[in-house]
């Protein structure tokens, strides 16, 4: 919230013209959002220091919101970093406050507008999300010398460890306008967030403030994901017209795609699940925590299953499972549907059905109630074949990304070896009178095993 | 004529054209028990003479009958049903729902139907079709009476329909206008003498002729079996028909009454499994005794609906939906149960459990199948405790719902299978209780509660709370209780406040609660304890092996992820109960206690680090930096000075949120490091302790603070008087001693731990919390005027709904659990506690 400017080139009250704003006076501009205050702790022939200031209203950050729902969640708090950390409200503040300069123009000094001056700028509280390597990797490229230092969560608790703010000093010879537009762009990237919904405009601004540096940009991918926030599809149009190529990243992809090497892996499990499904000549077929529906949809083309039933804990996986259904031929979405229900009740819904595919599922399932899931599945709803697949957790040393110890998905209770999966498998099959085998999914390392196992249950024929 | 038709039948009508059924039907019937062709024609196509609509219509006429007759109500076919196949569909429908079927045939002469057509105002098919119908009428006629109605009523002139009477009859089964009280005796298979001491126990008294008298008012009730394998078949029979004869007894009929019946009969029945003694005692009888017999048995039912349906008496037990009803398969099932169609080592069948997946309001009583002893499982009970094998003959008395028995006198034969199964490990309904199903939490529900009557679930809540239950909740077996949310006083107008004691009295008062308690509010997090004395006790009362208890967060889940510390917590508190002589006390080998948990850091790691921390660090910081610059200005500028003492305020106050969060934060390496505060003692075995004192609640609880190895905290109250000025002054005093030390505030209760008041139940409680510590809900400059005047206008309405109801349920849900009732019933309200907390509710409140 607060960010200085600093000129070092004579004389520096040069830097008033430059802004636009008087170093003698302190001045208020009201904005939706609170107040701006400009002015200038230092004014002196070699140095001039400009400050803005904002006063943001957290009362009425939370109570004066008009937004679509589940947008800006963390405006939803009294208790909230917003007013003190520099984010989207600092860069609105910008464009509002220092327009003229952000734009390049200067009624007074033009020419000196035009020419590369010895800047500071220094942001009291700027949150990097992605460490000060990415804070260096943002700036650094652009001719800026960057230090930073790191505030821990707090003092007396270190095992809390540090806090994601800095106190961050740029400097470097350049036009004020590169400056300010630099930090426009940059300051709600490296916070990762924005304050209001970003629609088609957005683009239409990153465009606009990053023209001339952003091509450029060893960083520009992230730059334009996270300053879309993650929209994939705008994300897509933006860095199409920056680079003129095609991106083929769908949507913003969660933490344990990025690990497993991306959506590869991902992809291979659903061929594996398909063709285990296939190959027990199941008709009808259960997707036990579809999730958003992929395994779904890949069925879905798939004629020798003539109903697949999509089944899921969570309405809002559901949700958006139902809008991509709907992109379907309607004689493929006749043979989906979906329902929601939980693996912890009987459900006789569930009863019937020829297979069932629980597809990275039992990780995560508490293992108190691992007996009720086997009886829901494999007593009552008791398809005559069951696919599940779990990750091996020995393949992990093998992701380098993935500290040692910890899973692959936050959401995991438990991530098993291969002997401990079919352990399991085997006990369940042999409770329930069913015969199980087990495939390998993914590159196979010869000790470490495929990075997916895979249990495919056949029930026994009764005597 | 008299057309007698039971209450639960499918009347077809029968009969051409226009021979006036549809006259005849309004005539006798409500309009909503008619479902003629003619308006299911007209409902799919505007037209109810568009033959080519029939088969639409004919769809829905059959799907809307279906639904009546599932809902037990009389339903009249108006249609033609000319054809045999027509009828056959009518017949299925009857057997499908287990009703009586009924035909009225309208077999008037061609002249008549010729000249009704006619006269219709509306529309005429015509002399061709009418003709054709009479063609049909007249081959139906030929079979009808084999096609399987039950009753068939043809009228052959129009004064026979002009004079025909309409009769309904109530089914045999159905004497809900009898509502006891009754003892119902179990399986007797000729044990005469242990009868007639039973029935001495319970009051009758038996003349040597074995002539009955009951106390007055009641009425016994045989569950059937009279007769087989025992010494004394005929002076049962004599005993119980002289009762039957004589109003002071019902009995259903047991499979071995119908063998024996049916050997009476002259039928070809294999002697065997006890018939051969019946039928040597009866041999020593006269010719009219066995035909008395043979006509007692021959009119026995299959069960009876009693006490305006709450009680069903059957053999081997019914299911719901053939309750009440009549045919060939609820009599089978009343009187052998459902098989498997397997058979055991023992060569006998292998019994499907019915009661376990029972669901209806109904309590069943039955027999059949020697049990140890009489168990409850989903409101059924079987008192069958195998007299004639050496056990025990039983009656339940209803509606006390005790149960009586006698020894029998020795083994008169020996059980096929071993009905005394050595020591019981778990009971019948947590032995059932093992699975929960999906529909019993789904959709929108409606809880009956017993503080508050029907809480309503909606849909879309319950939807929300299938996921956080399933991907969250602990087991739910040991979900007895969720505390209910708790709401603030009313907001304060005090300068620098916004909640205040005096506005917790005022809501007291203004309720008519005369005393309250004030509890010093411990700020850690809320945790339900439930400690069992050891894992019998875990295993018998809850049904969970190998755990002695659980400490469960206010939205159930499991409070630590670390099973060895959450035991030596519970060890800890298992000690202090042992200690304080607690299982003798209470009598119960179980406890369930609500709790605070302290340090708040321990559960609420990642709040602290994601929210409070940061938000600590990120003002420190950034405060510290702007009072800097702008102190730097103010020497030259007067108008930054302004700005500079607004800043060095904001600056304090992050200092002061930071030391506000950071009083409830201490690190834990051990147990030791952990405080416990119990201020409920919620329920101990039979006991849901609502109707206490919280000061009784205080007294107890403490008895077990003063040995808590450290890890208990007593928490400190004061009881006021809410009219007294002084009183008040008093609590006010208390409130900010509490604060200023640091503590969060008070909660404030009346005394008695459910109190009513003039609108319905009063708050439970409500939280009064300290100026400091609301700087960690509004944020660390919520006091200043300028914020503190908008925070003041929130609304605690949809607040205080939400906690009278989760608290309702919450009661609702130990209470269950006390009374043994099956898992699913306490489940659904621990479920609809989640299911409300799905609500949008402002969460500072």
């Amino acid at each position: 919230m607060l960010l200085t400017l600093t000129l070092m080139h004579e004389p520096a009250a040069d830097l008033g013209y430059l802004l636009g704003k008087n170093p003698t006076r302190c001045q208020s501009f009201p904005l939706s959002f609170g107040q701006a205050h400009v002015f200038f702790p230092e004014v002196s022939p070699s140095r001039c220091t400009a400050a803005l200031l904002l006063d943001i209203d957290p009362i009425g950050l939370v109570r004066n919101r008009r937004r679509p729902s589940g947008e800006g969640h963390s405006l939803q708090q009294y208790v909230n970093d917003r007013p003190y950390v520099a984010s989207s409200f600092l860069s609105v503040a910008l464009s509002q406050v220092f327009g003229s300069a952000l734009g390049g123009r200067s009624r007074e000094r033009p020419q000196l507008a035009e020419t590369a001056l010895p800047y500071e700028a220094r942001l009291a509280v700027l949150p990097c999300r992605g460490g000060e390597g990415f804070l260096r990797r943002l700036f650094e490229p652009l001719g800026y010398n960057v230090a930073a230092q790191r505030h821990s969560l707090d003092p007396l608790f270190p095992e809390w460890g540090e806090s994601p703010y800095y106190t961050v000093t740029l400097s470097g010879q350049c036009r004020l306008h590169d400056l300010l537009s630099h930090l426009y762009v940059l300051i709600p990237v490296l916070d990762n967030d924005k304050h209001y919904w970003v629609g088609d405009a957005e683009v239409e601004k990153l465009l606009h403030h990053g023209e001339g540096w952003l091509t450029a940009h060893p960083e520009r991918e992230n730059i334009t994901r996270r300053y879309l926030k993650h929209r994939g599809e705008l994300a897509k149009s933006a860095l199409a017209r920056i680079e003129q190529e095609e991106s083929d990243d769908e949507e913003s992809a969660p933490v344990e795609e990025v690990i497993e090497e991306r959506a590869r892996l991902n992809d291979v499990r659903l061929d594996a699940v398909q063709a285990a499904l296939r190959e027990s000549g199941a008709k009808r077929v259960l997707d036990l925590g579809c999730g958003e529906g992929k395994l779904l949809r890949a069925l879905s083309r798939d004629p020798q299953f003539t109903e697949i039933v999509g089944v899921d804990v969570s309405p809002r996986a559901l949700e958006i499972a139902r809008l991509r259904l709907d992109r379907l031929p309607l004689d493929v979405q006749s043979r989906c549907r979906l329902l929601h229900g939980s693996l912890m009740y009987r459900d006789t819904r569930l009863s019937g059905f020829d297979a069932a595919a629980v597809v990275e599922v039992i990780e995560h399932l508490d293992p108190p109630r691992f007996s009720a899931f086997e009886r829901v599945l494999f007593e009552f709803a008791r398809p005559r074949a069951v696919v599940v697949t779990t990750p091996n957790v020995e393949y992990n040393v093998r992701f380098e990304t993935l500290p040692a110890g910890s899973f692959r998905h936050k959401d995991h209770r438990f991530e098993w070896t291969r002997s401990q999966f079919q352990d399991w498998a085997n006990g369940v099959a042999r409770r329930f009178g069913y015969a199980v085998r087990f495939v390998a999914v993914g590159p196979e390392d010869e000790i470490l095993g495929s990075p997916t196992q895979m249990g495919v249950f056949r029930q026994c024929p009764k005597n | 004529m008299n057309l007698i038709l039971p209450e639960l039948s499918l009347i077809a009508l029968v009969g051409p054209s226009g021979c006036g059924k549809s006259t005849f039907a309004r005539r006798h019937f409500k309009p909503t028990e008619i479902l003629s062709s003619d308006f299911f024609r007209a409902l799919v196509s505007d037209d109810e003479n568009d033959q080519a609509a029939s088969r639409d219509a004919f769809e829905l006429l059959y799907a809307a009958a279906a639904k009546r007759l599932s809902r037990r109500l009389l339903t009249v076919i108006d249609a033609t049903n000319l054809q045999r196949a027509a009828r056959r569909q009518v017949l299925d429908l009857a057997k499908r729902f287990h009703y009586l079927s009924a035909a009225i045939v309208f077999n008037l002469p061609q002249e008549v139907c010729l000249d009704y057509d006619q006269r219709r105002p509306t529309r005429h098919v015509g002399p061709h079709v009418i003709r054709n119908h009479l063609n049909l009428l007249r081959q139906s006629l030929r079979g009808l009476e084999k096609e399987g109605f039950r009753h068939l009523y043809v009228l052959s002139s129009p004064e026979e329909v002009e004079s025909a009477v309409v009769e309904r009859r109530r089914l045999w089964v159905d004497r809900r206008d009898e509502r006891g009280p009754f003892d119902i005796i179990g399986d007797v298979h000729g044990c005469r003498e242990e009868l007639v001491t039973l029935l001495c126990q319970l009051g009758y008294r038996v003349g040597p002729d074995l002539q009955v008298e009951p106390p007055s008012g009641r009425k016994a009730i045989f569950v059937g079996d009279l007769v087989d394998r025992g010494p004394d078949v005929p002076g049962v029979l004599r005993l119980v028909m002289g009762m039957v004869a004589a109003g002071t007894a019902l009995c259903v009929v047991g499979n071995h009454d119908d063998k024996l019946l049916r050997k009476l009969n002259g039928r070809d029945v294999k002697v065997n499994h006890g018939l051969a003694e019946s039928l040597a005692q009866m041999e020593g009888e006269s010719d009219d005794f066995r035909e008395r017999v043979r006509v007692f048995l021959e009119k026995l039912l299959g069960h009876y609906v009693l006490d305006d349906g709450k009680l069903i008496v059957a053999h081997a037990g019914l299911k719901e939906h053939l309750q009440g009803r009549a045919s060939r398969r609820v009599r089978d099932f009343a009187l052998y149960g459902e098989t498997t169609g397997e058979v055991d080592e023992s060569g006998l069948p292998v019994r499907l459990n019915w009661a376990a997946d029972y669901r209806g309001r109904a309590m069943v009583v039955y027999g059949h199948t020697p049990v140890a002893q009489p168990e409850w499982l989903n409101h059924t009970i079987n008192i069958d405790t195998g007299c004639v094998f050496g056990g025990r003959l039983t009656a339940l008395r209803y509606p006390e719902n005790e149960w009586v028995s006698v020894s029998s006198l020795r083994t008169y034969c020996d059980p096929g299978r071993p009905f005394l199964p050595s020591p019981i490990q778990l009971s019948a309904q947590l032995l059932a209780d093992d699975m929960l199903d999906w529909s019993d939490v789904s959709g929108s529900r409606r809880i009956a509660t017993r503080l508050m009557g029907e809480v309503t679930i909606r849909a879309e809540n319950s939807t929300a709370a299938l996921e956080v239950m399933s991907r969250f909740a602990a087991d739910p077996r040991w979900l007895i209780y969720l505390p209910p949310t708790m709401s603030p006083c009313e907001t304060s107008r005090e300068p620098g406040l916004l909640e205040h004691p005096t506005e917790a009295f005022a809501y007291y008062r203004h309720q008519g609660v005369e005393r309250v308690v004030c509890q010093e509010k411990h700020m850690g997090s809320r945790c339900v304890a439930i400690v069992c004395r050891n894992g019998d006790a875990a295993r018998q009362t809850f049904g969970v092996e190998g755990e002695t208890g659980i400490l469960l967060t206010r939205t159930g889940r499991r409070f630590f992820d670390d099973v060895a510390l959450e035991g030596a917590l519970l060890a800890r508190v298992r000690t202090a109960l042992d200690a304080g002589n607690a299982w003798e006390r209470w009598q119960t080998s179980w406890v369930c206690l609500d709790c605070e948990l302290m340090p708040w850091s321990a559960k609420a790691q990642e709040l602290l680090r994601h929210q409070y921390a940061a938000v600590g660090a990120a003002s420190r910081a950034a405060l510290a930096e702007v009072e800097s610059v702008l102190k730097q200005t103010s020497e030259r500028n007067r108008e930054a000075a302004v700005l500079y003492e607004r800043h060095r305020r904001r600056a304090e106050a992050s200092e002061l949120f930071t030391a506000a969060y950071r009083r409830y934060c201490w690190s834990t390496s051990s147990v030791a490091d952990f405080k416990l505060a119990p201020f409920h003692l919620l329920a101990t075995e039979g006991v849901v302790h609502v109707d206490k004192t919280h000061l009784w609640h205080m007294e107890e609880l403490s008895r077990m603070g003063e040995v808590g190895e450290g890890l208990l905290l007593k928490t400190s109250f004061k009881i006021i008087e809410v009219s007294q000025e002084s009183q008040i002054a008093e609590g006010v005093r208390w409130w900010q001693e509490l604060t200023e030390r640091g503590g969060e505030g008070m909660v404030v209760k009346p005394l008695d731990f459910s109190v009513r008041g003039k609108r319905g139940l009063v708050q439970p409680a409500v939280k009064c919390r300290g100026p400091e510590y609301l700087r960690i809900i509004y944020g660390p400059e919520y006091i200043e005027p300028e914020h503190l005047g908008r925070l003041r206008s929130r609304g605690l309405g949809a607040k205080r709904a939400l906690a009278l109801r989760e608290f309702a349920l919450g009661m609702e849900a130990l209470e269950r659990f006390v009374r043994r009732e099956p898992l699913r019933r306490v489940h659904e309200c621990c479920f609809a506690i989640l299911a409300l907390e799905s609500e949008p509710v402002d969460p500072r409140l």
